[in-house]
Formats: structure tokens, C-alpha cells, sequence
């Protein structure tokens, strides 16, 4: 008999831990009503984010939660588990707006993957801001506060341009994920401001590296196999720039060759301060973090909704200027960097 | 008298390992429902069922195999190919239902390509589906071309699509789907030949081969059928998300297993129900919904289902050992 009883107390063991979990709940603020208007006047915003892992989503995340917490607002952290779990994103959306938040804001993991979610959630009156990417179509939110990545990618190949000062470009570029829209809008911003074409034959090859150093260096060291003779890089984010610029030193050629890059992160504005690579183009998470949380609060207060695309800005890191090009030194890039 | 009482209550709990779980799954909805506002409400309920459908459902295909001592960490890989077949022919043209059956069947094949290397290689299913896994992924990516693919399709979207209403309670054709799919799974296991035959192998392949049970045919079937599982799984991912993305249910494989264990199945095989796994595939979905309600980030939650996992299978080791 005995030892079956302990079977029931492992069962029962089960049961206590799971409530043990659960006490956490206590801690929770009990407000007299459901849903939205909460009575006690605390306002409750929902941060959904690709990932809880990334860097640039981790200042985004903390940037929120000061400035929510600045204007005595609560902030809800949800997240995906990867870049791509967009049952997860729908789920946080719905556990949020159940939850009775009057704003979400979301990085969506797919611009498209998601939009039912977002819909029902404005449909019961919470307002929603894309940050960092944009829905597909843009107006599926209420506002997007984002990176001009057009721009952004405009800046690395204006530099990159004006860095070779009159050489013919012999390009290689590392690319983010294929068909990503924040990517593409980079690659094609970068060649607007480089002026090649896309198929030209200055552009000696590309390859697909998901934004991972560890692809970026492979993709690099097969590259320099084929083409030795390069001058100039484009990287989507800083990572693979890293990758890119540890193949090129391996093969001693990391002084020849005009490496470019995207992000702001404060390990890749020390990577251009040390002259691994000579530009970087920064980003502003918290900004967007700052200014979605600001617009959420503003309209709890006064039912006033953001519109549009917001512009967070993006500026040219390097401790080599060029002329024509506006740019900030690395000093100033390691007091404005994130993560 | 007590005595008696007290040991065909344990017995139950031992014969039906589904009962702990089902406590601790009424135990979180008690807690969530007293400590927020927000929790108990048919609608969130009716959202939670929702949410468990996909990994639910993958989770049922999971338990089959790890009831036969195998495990599948091929299961969600397959389901996001057989979601880009769906989705990507109907781009294509091919009208919805002929799409739909497309899918599921090259998610029968995948699985019945499995059971044929397992079953006539006598290879261990970890490293085939490791291996399985590995290629599918690969094939998915390759179809899609980088991209993912709304779906625009009435027939694709259906089971979340369309929702009756039962006095206040949403209720979508997948969710019908799934309880209809739990029901059928539990009776083949429990009533049928072929489910005593599951239970035996995984308990024991050679006591089951001496007493006359063809081991190879019967794991064979236990993929394709699973195989089927992930195929149905596909489509009620359409319906959650209608979206085909090659970057999916990355980590479907061990949300099923966590589901799978947390039903109070065991790893070892042989032991364990589809009811369990029900109930385990919930018990997340209730601890993500209640612990968002009562304002908790998701890094916290995840530290919770983990606990919760490695609780479970002491449980179940706990349990074991005493039943010897």
C-alpha cells in the first residue's frame, strides 16, 4: 500500500509545484473590472518582439520598459521564441488583448503572418504600432516607428562610394535573409547610393548569410576563392560584417578592401572604431521603443492615434569622413550605441 | 475498508497516468481564474483551446511514436512542408482541396519513409529523424524560395476560419477536428488490436515479437499514421496563421515532446495516453495565457514550462521505480 500512496504524493508533487509556478499570478494587481479602461488608471501597454535573444530587441525591450515606466505606464514583454514563430506572435497578441492592454507594440516576425491577430486586436479598440518592420500592407496598424531602411542602406553605399574615391568597384555583398523585407530594402538601398545596377558585373558575387557571422565568414572565405580582386563590401548587419572582415584578415586582405555595414550595436561601432570595418550606419531602437510607448500613453490619455511611418532616423558611423557625406565619429557612436 | 478505498484510487492514478496532469491542469485554471480578472472568460478559454491546436496535434502523432520507444524530431519540419505544398500550389492555381490533399500526402510519405529506415534498417529513430529533419527543413526552403506564402484559400483557412457560436463559446472546425482526432486516437490505443500491439512493442519489442506481434509492421504503421497526424497538423497551422512560412514551428519538434511528457507519457515507451498528451498540450497554452494575464514576460514563462517538464518526468521516473 505504501508505495503506491507515494505514487498519488508524486502526482500531488506535480500539482504543488505547478501552483508553486502559478503563486507568481498573486502578484498581480487585482482591479475591480475586465478588459480595457482598467479602474485603477494604470495604463497597460504589450511589447511583442521577434525574439527575446537579439540584442537590438533586448534595448528595444529595455528602452520600453524605462520609458513606460517614466510615465507610469505597465509594460508587458511577450515574445517569439525564433525569427519565424508567428503562431507564438499571434498568441502573445491575443493573451494581450485579452489581457485588456490598450496598446500592443509589435516587431513583426513576417510582415504578412500575423495580420488576423492585429486586426481583431484593433477591431476591440487597442491601438497597435509596428516597430522596426513594417506590416504588409502598412496601414494593417495604426502607426510603424522604423528605420528608414532604404536610407540606411543609401548612407553604406554613398560611403562606400565616395570611400574609393574614384576606383571601379569590385563588389561582394553579404545579404540577409533571402526575400526578408527590411533586407532587400537594404541591398537595393546600397546600390542606389553606390550607383551600380543590380546584375552589374562590378558586382562580383553575393550570398545569402541570415545576418550570422558564422555564415557571413563562410560566405566570405568561399567568395575570396573566386573573386581575389575585390575592393569594396556591403554587409546587411553587423554580425556578418564581423564574419565577412575575419575571412578577409585571414587572408591578409582586410586593408585593401572597403568594408560597409548597418546597425549601430555597440560592439560593431568598437569593431569601426578599431578599423575593422570603416562605417557603420546606426539605428535607434530606443527611440522607437521611446516614441511607441509615448504614443501609446498619449493616446490612453486623450484617444489621439499616431499615423504613418515614423522615421527613427539613421547616421553614418566612422572615424574616416568623407566629403559629401555626413557622418558622426565613433566616440560619439559608443555614447548613442545599443546592446 | 479505507485501505481498499485508498489503494484502487492509486491504482487508477497508476493505470491512467493521465490523472496527475489532468490535476495540475484544473489546479492552474483555479489559480489563474481566483489570482486575475481576465483568465476566466469563455472566450479566453475558447483562445486557449486554440492555441494548443497545432502543437496538440503534433503532439498526438509524437505520443504514438514515443508510446513504441521512438521518438520524432521530424514532426513540425514536416507539417511546415506539407503548410508551403498547401499554400504554394494554390498560388500556383491548383484549386484548394487538391492542394490540401497534396500536402497531407507528402507528410504520409515522410513518415512512412521514416518507419521503412527504421523499421527495415533497424537504425535508431532519434538519428533518422535527426537526420529526416535535417533534409526536410532544407526541402522546405528550397520550395518556398525564401519566401512565405499567404493563403487566400477558402479551404486552407477552414478550420480556423469558420466559428459557430455556442451561447458565448467560439468554437472553430479545427478544434472539432482536433477532439474528434484525440477521441479516435484513444480509442484505437485502448480498444483495438492494433493499440495493445502499440503498447506491447514499446514496452517490450522482443516479449512482444515472441508473443506473436509483428513489431516491424506495427511500428511501420505508427509513422504513417503519425505521418497522417503531422499532414492534418499542416492544415490547422493555416487555419491559426494563414501564412505558410518556411521558418515555422522551428521548435514544434520539442514543444510536442513537451506536451508529450507533461501528459505524463513516458519516454521509455510503453506507457502513457493521448489524453495525457491533451491535457499537456493545455497545461502550456494555460500557463502562456494565465501568467500574460497576471503581467508576465515571456522569458519568465519559459522558466515555468521548464520546470514544469523536468517535475513531470521525476514524476514519472518516481513512479516507475515504485511500480517494480
Amino acid at each position: 500500500m505504501g508505495r503506491r500512496g507515494s505514487i498519488g504524493r508524486g502526482a500531488a508533487a506535480l500539482t504543488a509545484a505547478a501552483i508553486a509556478l502559478m503563486g507568481t499570478a498573486c502578484t498581480s494587481q487585482k482591479a475591480g473590472d475586465t478588459g480595457r479602461g482598467n479602474a485603477d488608471g494604470k495604463i497597460k501597454v504589450g511589447l511583442v518582439t521577434k525574439t527575446d535573444s537579439n540584442p537590438f530587441f533586448v534595448a528595444l525591450r529595455d528602452a520600453a520598459r524605462a520609458q513606460a515606466t517614466k510615465d507610469g505606464a505597465e509594460l508587458i514583454a511577450l515574445a517569439g521564441k525564433f525569427d519565424g514563430d508567428n503562431e507564438g506572435q499571434v498568441a502573445a497578441l491575443e493573451n494581450l488583448v485579452q489581457q485588456g492592454v490598450d496598446a500592443i507594440m509589435i516587431t513583426p516576425s513576417n510582415s504578412t503572418g500575423i495580420l488576423g491577430a492585429i486586426k481583431k486586436a484593433r477591431e476591440k479598440g487597442v491601438l497597435v504600432l509596428a516597430l522596426d518592420t513594417e506590416t504588409e500592407p502598412k496601414d494593417a496598424v495604426d502607426a510603424t516607428f522604423a528605420t528608414d531602411n532604404l536610407a540606411a542602406g543609401r548612407s553604406q553605399g554613398a560611403y562606400v562610394k565616395a570611400g574609393l574615391a574614384g576606383k571601379e568597384p569590385k563588389l561582394l555583398m553579404l545579404d540577409g535573409a533571402p526575400g526578408g523585407t527590411v533586407d532587400e530594402m537594404r541591398h537595393r538601398g546600397f546600390l542606389a547610393g553606390i550607383g551600380l545596377a543590380e546584375g552589374d558585373s562590378k558586382i562580383v558575387g553575393k550570398e545569402s548569410t541570415n545576418g550570422d557571422q558564422n555564415k557571413a565568414q563562410q560566405a566570405m572565405e568561399n567568395l575570396l576563392q573566386r573573386a581575389t580582386d575585390v575592393n569594396a563590401v556591403y554587409t546587411i548587419n553587423e554580425p556578418a560584417a564581423r564574419g565577412g572582415y575575419a575571412a578577409l584578415a585571414a587572408r591578409g586582405r582586410a586593408a585593401q578592401v572597403l568594408v560597409g555595414s548597418i546597425d549601430g550595436g555597440c560592439q560593431g561601432v568598437q569593431d569601426v572604431k578599431d578599423g575593422k570595418y570603416a562605417v557603420t550606419v546606426m539605428q535607434f531602437p530606443k527611440k522607437m521603443a521611446e516614441q511607441g510607448v509615448q504614443a501609446a500613453v498619449e493616446f490612453t490619455k486623450s484617444g489621439k492615434k499616431p499615423s504613418g511611418f515614423v522615421d527613427t532616423g539613421s547616421v553614418v558611423i566612422t572615424d574616416k569622413p568623407v566629403p559629401g557625406i555626413e557622418s558622426k565619429d565613433t566616440a560619439w557612436g559608443l555614447q548613442n550605441c545599443w546592446g | 475498508m479505507s485501505t481498499k478505498t485508498k489503494g484502487n484510487v492509486s491504482e487508477f492514478v497508476l493505470r491512467t497516468p493521465a490523472v496527475g496532469p489532468a490535476i495540475a491542469l484544473v489546479a492552474a485554471v483555479v489559480v489563474f481564474s481566483l489570482t486575475t480578472n481576465t483568465f476566466l472568460d469563455s472566450d479566453n478559454l475558447s483562445l486557449i483551446v486554440q492555441q494548443s491546436l497545432v502543437v496538440g496535434t503534433l503532439a498526438l502523432g509524437q505520443t504514438l511514436v514515443i508510446l513504441t520507444g521512438g521518438i520524432d524530431l521530424a514532426n513540425a519540419a514536416t507539417a511546415v512542408l506539407g503548410t508551403l505544398l498547401m499554400a504554394k500550389l494554390v498560388v500556383g492555381g491548383v484549386p484548394g482541396t487538391v492542394a490540401l490533399v497534396t500536402g497531407i500526402a507528402a507528410a504520409v510519405a515522410i513518415g512512412a519513409l521514416i518507419g521503412g529506415i527504421v523499421t527495415g534498417a533497424s537504425l535508431p529513430p532519434f538519428i533518422v529523424t535527426l537526420g529526416m529533419l535535417t533534409i526536410v527543413t532544407a526541402v522546405s526552403r528550397i520550395y518556398a524560395e525564401g519566401r512565405s506564402y499567404p493563403v487566400t484559400d477558402d479551404t486552407l483557412a477552414f478550420l480556423g476560419t469558420r466559428q459557430y457560436l455556442f451561447g458565448h463559446v467560439e468554437v472553430t472546425v479545427g478544434m472539432g477536428l482536433a477532439l474528434l482526432m484525440f477521441v479516435g486516437a484513444w480509442y484505437a490505443l485502448t480498444k483495438t488490436a492494433w493499440g495493445k500491439h502499440v503498447y506491447a512493442v514499446g514496452n517490450d519489442p522482443e516479449a512482444a515479437r515472441l508473443s506473436g506481434i509483428n513489431v516491424r509492421r506495427t511500428v511501420l504503421s505508427v509513422y504513417v499514421v503519425a505521418g497522417l497526424v503531422y499532414g492534418i497538423a499542416a492544415w490547422q497551422a493555416l487555419g491559426r496563421v494563414p501564412n505558410a512560412d518556411p521558418n515555422a514551428f522551428q521548435m514544434g519538434n520539442l514543444d510536442s515532446i513537451t506536451a508529450v511528457v507533461l501528459g505524463g507519457t513516458s519516454l521509455f515507451g510503453g506507457r502513457g495516453s493521448v489524453i495525457g498528451t491533451l491535457v499537456g498540450a493545455l497545461i502550456v497554452a494555460v500557463l502562456r495565457s494565465g501568467l500574460t494575464q497576471a503581467g508576465i514576460d515571456s522569458l519568465y514563462q519559459d522558466v515555468a514550462t521548464g520546470v514544469l517538464v523536468i517535475v513531470a518526468v521525476a514524476v514519472d521516473r518516481f513512479s516507475r521505480r515504485k511500480q517494480r
